[in-house]
């Protein structure tokens, strides 16, 4: 709905809606993840919903201006709630000619774009590679949107002008003064990013003051020049009460492991190797000396798992980090964690593969490697993240289930939920549930020697540590005789392992929640069967379709191994299953495998999460197909 | 004060657990286990915190035929999981046992590292200069010119000195021993025991099978005594049947000289242990006993030093960091410092 508003002299059209995509789009160096970050947080602040992807090139700093060079970061924010960044942008922030380049295409038909026209000089158009003498701003490329262009860079030296910085210091505030213009906007306050500024640059009050006369310059641009007729209006979200906060994936994924490790009362050990997109826990988990935390950056991946399976062995909860090139490297280690029945957390932030592949992209591609990638019969949990939030809760699953069903697990996220961000109602430290993982210190066989692979009713071996009398004794790779522990090449008995170790971890589908409709009516037309980071655009796709009257429905797994003991009939009660995977089809796969049914799998892999639209066209397609 | 009545001394069959050894007759880690087995019970360590892991290969078999906790780990990373164990709880006292395929080829970036992170472990470096468990291939120690099943034209690969890449990555305690030499052997885990820091010790270790006779030189009485330079501390370089020769410096360049005529004792070259440039020298001695006029060989403590140990470091930054910023609530790692509330 659009009404006008009348501020002294000038008129503008106040456009209400119920969600709005942001998307700041400039070279590496232009700070747009830093000016996304506090459009976002104030955004939260004022109790919006929202989601962000944030995306930036591999290289670190790619050469200034190109197309390569491009960093983005975007945001979907709105009344409703909101489940996924926006497949295409209401407004656009274009720094330079290559940013123009890069995201135009996904500016929806009339939209908003701001740019920054000291970016669109000859040198940037050729770096950009548009041909000689052609200026997009200039040759009706851009005619279909509501178009504002200002020298961002003159603006704010004549702000800074007086403040006695050096130019590149004060090209470095253009950020601040186009945050400030779309504060203005979008009728948000500033206070919380001068609140940021003041603490962040408190120790050089110059560029303190700079950054926040470069976010005032940019306000009152808006606020007084004639030239901006619009402005939005979003209500707040009709959000469950209670208190939130911001959340990426891998901060979720840090936390969830240290909250893990307390309530199962061990020390947390993490041996890891950097890798992106999976640093960001380590760095997060680094900071946590004064809570006990043991990082240990070894030398290479597999140094990585090995010593925290050593970690674990000593009695910690032992985790590595790590991205796909990084799991492969792990697998003989995990084998070994596997044979030896040792708790172990492997955290899998998934990206574009093979190989390299595409570092900085998403993509599901690992998910038959999780459940299968190593020599031998090794079966183990894999259990992977739906939002940034839920990486909190699927990685204190992955602990859980590690600790207490003695197993390594290994939890998947992405590059898609690891880096973007969204509010969480966060849980209290009490509200978590309980791990139980005793140590036992007592001989289970009176008499004779301790029985390290005697198992419990669910079929566990007990977990000692060194440093307790009287239990020595040796684990190892080479097949182990049943409860002794002891080496045995007996061919029986390896059969009798084999299966011990895989009923082990099948009968864990006893302690998880059975799998349940989450939008839609069960024995609906067509079932959208998803897994890990595809919830978002899953659930707004089946949302929309069935407010639209179709007869959909919308299954989500959080437990890919063992499926939970329902899930085939759940689904043998739809008449057709359609995956969407980032990958090509490997969830597809195990689901026909194991319940016979002719699944359809909708396979993506751009490096890119599913657009809400394409998903849509894809399920009412199926839907009407024979 | 329960913990002052001290318990009836161990013995070596404390540490001997109830499986067969079955490594091959005149295998040299039957002597290497035996050494190990007898020098634990004078250890001020209680027995259930010794650990012993080892990666794959004939000799990382051992861990199943001690008595204690341990792991047979996969080929070339105990000293990663050791790291592990070690650095998660600096109480426990363990030690890495590896041949050299494990520790040299494949497990080359984990030994480096961890010598270079000086984490508290003791490593047994198992030298057979073959492949073992896979039945004789060259192995990265092995002298250039071999003939095994995978080089039957001579192997044309430089091998290691292990001495010098032990050097090389900053380890804080160097020591070669052999297994026919029980008491050296002893002296030698007593010593590295001792030393707060990674301790390396290299054992030469025959292979009956695939490489047998290769250390004979530094072992049989024959050879022993002009082959073989056992070093002390403070003690001048003599070796030779007769004690009749020494070792003096010309400059850094170690020269063999006849102390039966004329040069004294006190003009030859006298060990210290804590002079990295000489053990560098040492390290160089590394002739073939096949080779004309070679020198001997060096068996003892090479180099020791003191520098501070991984564990402790960590241990220190965990009490620093908890008395400067006190240990977070998991109600405040929750909500971290910004939240809003929706009513």
């Amino acid at each position: 709905m659009d009404t006008l508003e009348k501020k002294s002299e000038k008129v503008t059209k106040v456009h209400e809606a119920e969600n709005v995509v942001v998307r700041f789009s400039g070279d590496s160096g232009d700070g747009m993840q830093m000016t996304g970050t506090q459009f976002t947080d104030t955004t939260a602040f004022l109790g919006q919903d929202l989601s962000t992807f944030p995306e930036f090139p591999a290289e670190i700093r790619a050469p200034i201006g190109t197309v390569a060079g491009v960093s983005g970061f975007q945001v979907n924010f709105g009344s409703k709630e909101i489940y996924t960044p926006g497949d295409i942008f209401d407004v656009l922030v274009a720094m330079n000619s290559a940013a123009l380049k890069t995201d135009l295409p996904k500016l929806k038909k009339g939209g908003v774009l701001i740019v920054n026209t000291a970016g669109f000089d000859r040198k940037n158009l050729n770096l950009a590679h548009y041909p000689e003498g052609v200026n997009p701003l200039e040759d009706g490329s851009t005619d279909d949107y509501i178009v504002y262009k200002i020298d961002v860079t003159k603006h704010v030296k004549e702000a800074l002008a007086t403040s006695g910085l050096g130019n590149k210091e004060i090209e470095r505030s253009k950020n601040m003064f186009v945050l400030g213009l779309l504060f203005w906007m979008f009728d948000k306050s500033m206070d919380y990013t001068i609140g940021f500024i003041t603490e962040k640059f408190a120790k050089t009050p110059d560029v303190m003051n700079a950054n926040i006369t470069a976010l005032k310059a940019g306000w009152n641009y808006g606020d007084h020049t004639e030239i901006f007729t619009t402005r939005f209006k979003i209500d707040i979200a009709k959000l469950p009460a209670g208190v939130y906060r911001q959340i990426t994936g891998n901060h979720a994924t840090a936390i969830g492991l240290i909250c893990a490790a307390e309530k199962a009362g061990l020390p947390l050990f993490l041996g890891s190797y950097p890798i992106t997109p999976a640093s960001d826990i380590l760095h997060e988990l680094s900071k946590y000396r004064g809570n006990g935390v043991k990082t240990f950056q070894a030398e290479d991946e597999i140094a990585a798992v090995c010593s925290a399976i050593g970690g674990s062995y000593a009695g910690a909860l032992g985790v590595t980090t790590t991205s796909g090139p990084g799991l492969s490297l792990k697998g003989e280690a995990i084998g070994l964690a596997v044979i030896t029945e040792i708790p172990l957390v492997i955290v899998n932030v998934q990206r574009g593969g093979p190989s390299t592949g595409l570092p900085t992209k998403t993509e599901q591609s690992d998910l038959l490697q999780a459940i299968h990638g190593r020599h031998g019969e090794a079966p183990l949990p894999v259990i992977a993240a739906s939002s940034p939030a839920d990486c909190f809760e699927a990685v204190y699953e992955a602990a859980r289930i590690a600790l207490e069903h003695m197993t390594p697990v290994i939890f998947l996220s992405d590059g898609y939920v690891a880096n973007g961000s969204e509010p969480w109602r966060f849980p209290t430290g009490d509200m978590l549930k309980p791990i139980n993982c005793p140590l036992t210190t007592e001989n289970n066989n009176p008499g004779g020697k301790f029985l390290p692979y005697k198992r419990d009713e669910k079929g566990v071996r007990p977990r000692t540590k060194p440093g307790t009398p009287g239990l020595e004794h040796r684990i190892g790779g080479l097949e182990k005789q049943n409860e002794t522990g002891n080496v045995s090449y007996d061919s029986v008995n390896h059969e009798v392992m084999t299966h011990l170790r895989a009923e082990k971890i099948e009968r864990i589908a006893d302690f998880i929640p059975p799998a349940k409709v989450d939008h839609g009516k069960e024995n609906a037309k067509i079932c959208v069967l998803g897994w890990g980071s595809t919830y978002g655009s899953i659930t707004t796709a089946v949302r929309e379709l069935t407010a639209e009257g179709h007869d959909v429905a919308h299954v989500h797994l959080r437990y890919v191994n063992p499926f939970p003991r329902n899930l085939g009939e759940l689904l043998k009660g739809f008449d057709k299953v359609l995956i969407p995977e980032m990958n090509m089809g490997q969830l597809c796969q195990l689901i026909r495998a194991k319940y016979l049914i002719p699944a359809i799998s909708y396979s993506k892999v751009q490096g890119l999460p599913f657009a809400i639209d394409e998903l849509k066209t894809r399920i009412v397609e199926t839907l009407n197909s024979k | 004060m329960s913990d002052i009545i001290s318990a009836p001394k161990r013995t070596p069959k404390d540490f001997s657990s109830d499986q067969d050894v079955k490594w091959c007759p005149g295998c040299g880690d039957y002597s290497i286990l035996s050494q190990v087995q007898k020098v634990l019970p004078d250890f001020d360590t209680k027995k259930e915190n010794f650990v012993f892991i080892s990666g794959i290969g004939c000799s990382s078999r051992f861990t199943y035929y001690m008595d204690t906790y341990g792991i047979h780990s996969i080929h070339g990373r105990a000293a990663a999981v050791a790291s592990g164990v070690k650095v998660a709880n600096p109480e426990l006292d363990v030690w890495v046992v590896s041949g050299d395929g494990d520790s040299i080829s494949i497990g080359g970036n984990h030994f480096i590292h961890l010598l270079r992170r000086n984490i508290n472990i003791k490593y047994l470096l198992f030298n057979n200069e073959i492949y073992g468990l896979t039945k004789g291939q060259y192995s990265p120690l092995s002298e250039k010119g071999k003939n095994t099943k995978s080089s039957p034209y001579g192997s044309i690969d430089e091998p290691f000195n292990p001495m010098e890449l032990a050097l090389g990555a900053k380890a804080t305690f160097v020591a070669r021993s052999l297994d026919r030499d029980p008491k050296h052997q002893q002296a030698m885990f007593k010593r590295a025991h001792e030393h707060k820091g990674t301790a390396f010790v290299e054992i030469y270790q025959n292979c009956a099978v695939f490489n047998d006779g290769a250390f004979f030189a530094y072992s049989e009485k024959e050879t022993k005594k002009e082959d073989a330079l056992f070093v002390e501390h403070g003690k001048p370089m003599i070796f030779g049947n007769n004690n009749d020769k020494g070792i003096k410096l010309d400059g850094l360049n170690p020269v063999v000289v006849d102390i039966s005529n004329g040069v004294s004792a006190n003009d030859l070259w006298i060990h210290d242990e804590r002079d990295k440039t000489k053990a560098s020298l040492l390290a160089s001695l590394f002739d073939a006993p096949t080779m004309l006029h070679h020198k001997p060989r060096p068996f003892g403590v090479f180099y020791v030093e003191d520098r501070a140990v991984y564990e402790d470091d960590l241990t220190a930054q965990i009490a620093a960091v908890t008395a400067k910023k006190g240990k977070i609530s998991l109600d405040k790692i929750l909500s971290g410092d910004k939240t809003w509330i929706i009513a």
